[in-house]
């Protein structure tokens, strides 16, 4: 079990995402996974080896690394993109939902006219509209909160983003004020700051697409609204028609055609 | 051999669980053996070059060491999963040998192998005790080891060869702790959705069996009973099914009280 395979999970999504939401995916693993697993962890790798204190008090070494790292930068991250990853599984848990029933449908000979056969549904792309409307807006909502926590957790945690050479110590056992000295301050606050920036773009993202999705079905709602109003008689008609233009125009990209129920 | 074997036979388990089935293995995939391979495994890689006694008496860190852990966290948490995810594979085998008898009789003994009906069931059920079960052992396992799911910085220590009652120290014990505490929570959450999934079984059961009964009755003025044979809950192992009056039936011969209807049935 690794990235690998959360990618794999993460990956099926994409297809039913926004265009927002693929470049967020690839953001999230190339900029972030990637890095998290060929550079971060050998900068850390050593990092409680190289955490020196001027004493020769045993135990002193240990308490000190424990009060000032409670928990490891790489760790922080790990868990961070393992839950900023797992709301795109309230998604595909949905579609895969859908599918289910869609096919159920099928069997009993309600969607004929539909789909032309069981592997038809799955190949199709759901929309997003309707409560998978809803379930993705959802999924956007808790990454972006799971994100800001988790920058906030971090800058809690070790007062900023950046990384000292070397702090006081006087916890007991060790004997007085000591110095210690962390293993490459420069090289980890230069990652440091790399991945709250793409935590940050992530954020960026997210509420992009948030907005991006908010404004689409506001602009839908009061266009129909217009339309209705306008022409009363032909509303439904004309309303139909547009939505039969806009598929078409709107060329497989993901749209939302109706009203979130 | 790694951990990636028991993902993909893990994997084929998710065709044949129900929707709460499927919730549960996303959560022992992302939040338990992912979190455990890409986080927890590296926070106890250094645990007994980094533990330190106040002392120079050659033997006694070991000996300290050996009796606050004797099984590292990290190793139990990873037995506690292997075993966790095994009675899954309980149901993998019962369709399997499904599979094996149609081939065997070269009919169509089932509706399908893997829809969960009869003694298909009944093996669900017992993964799904089995596995709470072990969930509920190994948290009070570690309850009992470690006298909690917290880690302490500092640990008295005075057997012998140490001279005296010596300070040891642990390695990052704050981190240790809050993966513990991560570990619990998954833990319980996991325990709360086989509970959950145990009783939606059982009383969708109840509630075919009830209504069967109903139907029965009735249909008892105008039966046609060469089309309907019934099969109780709880008796020879099959919950009542809901049949459709013009389907087709046909009787599997009984083996093993594994009586099965063969028939167009609604999925539940």
């Amino acid at each position: 079990m690794d990235w690998g395979t959360l990618h794999t999970f993460i990956g099926g999504v994409n297809k039913h995402s926004t265009s927002i939401g693929k470049v967020w995916i690839t953001v999230i693993f190339i900029f972030r996974v990637m890095i998290l697993v060929v550079a971060a962890q050998e900068v850390w790798g050593d990092e409680q080896e190289d955490f020196v204190c001027n004493t020769l008090q045993p135990g002193c070494k240990n308490v000190c690394y424990d009060h000032f790292f409670p928990v490891s930068h790489i760790r922080l991250w790990a868990l961070q993109l393992i839950f900023v990853s797992t709301p795109a599984l309230l998604v595909a848990m949905h579609v895969a939902y859908y599918r289910h029933e869609a096919a159920r449908k099928f069997r009993r000979g309600e969607k004929r006219n539909e789909f032309k056969d069981l592997e038809d549904i799955k190949k199709q792309k759901v929309r997003i509209e309707g409560s998978l409307w809803w379930t993705y807006t959802s999924s956007i909502f808790f990454r972006i909160i799971f994100e800001a926590s988790f920058m906030y957790v971090f800058y809690f945690l070790y007062n900023g983003y950046h990384l000292p050479w070397v702090l006081k110590c006087g916890i007991d056992p060790c004997p007085n004020l000591v110095d210690c000295f962390i293993s490459r301050p420069t090289e980890k606050t230069v990652f440091t700051i790399f991945m709250i920036s793409a935590s940050v773009i992530c954020m960026l993202l997210n509420v992009a697409e948030l907005c991006y999705l908010l404004l689409k079905v506001c602009f839908r709602r009061s266009k129909r609204t217009q339309i209705q109003r306008n022409h009363p008689n032909h509303a439904l008609k004309e309303s139909k028609q547009n939505e039969m233009n806009e598929l078409i125009s709107d060329s497989g990209q993901n749209a939302i055609t109706g009203f979130p129920s | 051999m790694s951990w990636m074997f028991l993902r993909d036979l893990l994997t084929g388990v998710n065709k044949y669980s129900t929707g709460i089935g499927r919730i549960w293995l996303a959560v022992v995939f992302i939040f338990r053996l992912l979190v455990y391979m890409v986080a927890a495994e590296h926070v106890w890689k250094d645990e007994q070059r980094e533990f330190e006694c106040n002392v120079k008496q050659p033997g006694c860190e070991n000996v300290c060491f050996d009796h606050f852990f004797p099984i590292s966290q990290v190793r139990l948490w990873g037995l506690q999963l292997v075993m966790v995810s095994t009675p899954s594979l309980l149901v993998v085998l019962h369709v399997a040998y499904r599979e094996g008898r149609e081939k065997r009789h070269r009919k169509k003994l089932y509706v399908s192998p893997g829809m969960m009906d009869g003694g298909l069931w009944y093996t669900y059920l017992i993964s799904l005790i089995v596995k709470t079960g072990f969930e509920i052992g190994f948290l009070a396992l570690f309850y009992k080891l470690y006298d909690g799911f917290s880690v302490p910085y500092l640990m008295k220590c005075d057997l012998k060869p140490c001279p005296n009652t010596v300070d040891c120290f642990i390695s990052k014990p704050t981190e240790k702790t809050i993966f513990i505490l991560f570990l619990v929570i998954t833990s319980c959450l996991c325990i709360v959705l086989n509970f959950i999934e145990l009783s939606f079984l059982v009383l969708k059961c109840l509630i075919k069996c009830c209504l069967q009964k109903y139907s029965k009755r009735l249909k008892s003025s105008a039966c046609e009973c060469h089309n309907l044979r019934h099969v109780e809950c709880g008796e020879i192992g099959a919950p009542p099914l809901l049949q459709n009056r013009h389907s087709d039936l046909a009787m599997s011969s009984p083996q093993r009280g594994d009586t099965k209807l063969l028939f167009d049935a609604k999925e539940g």
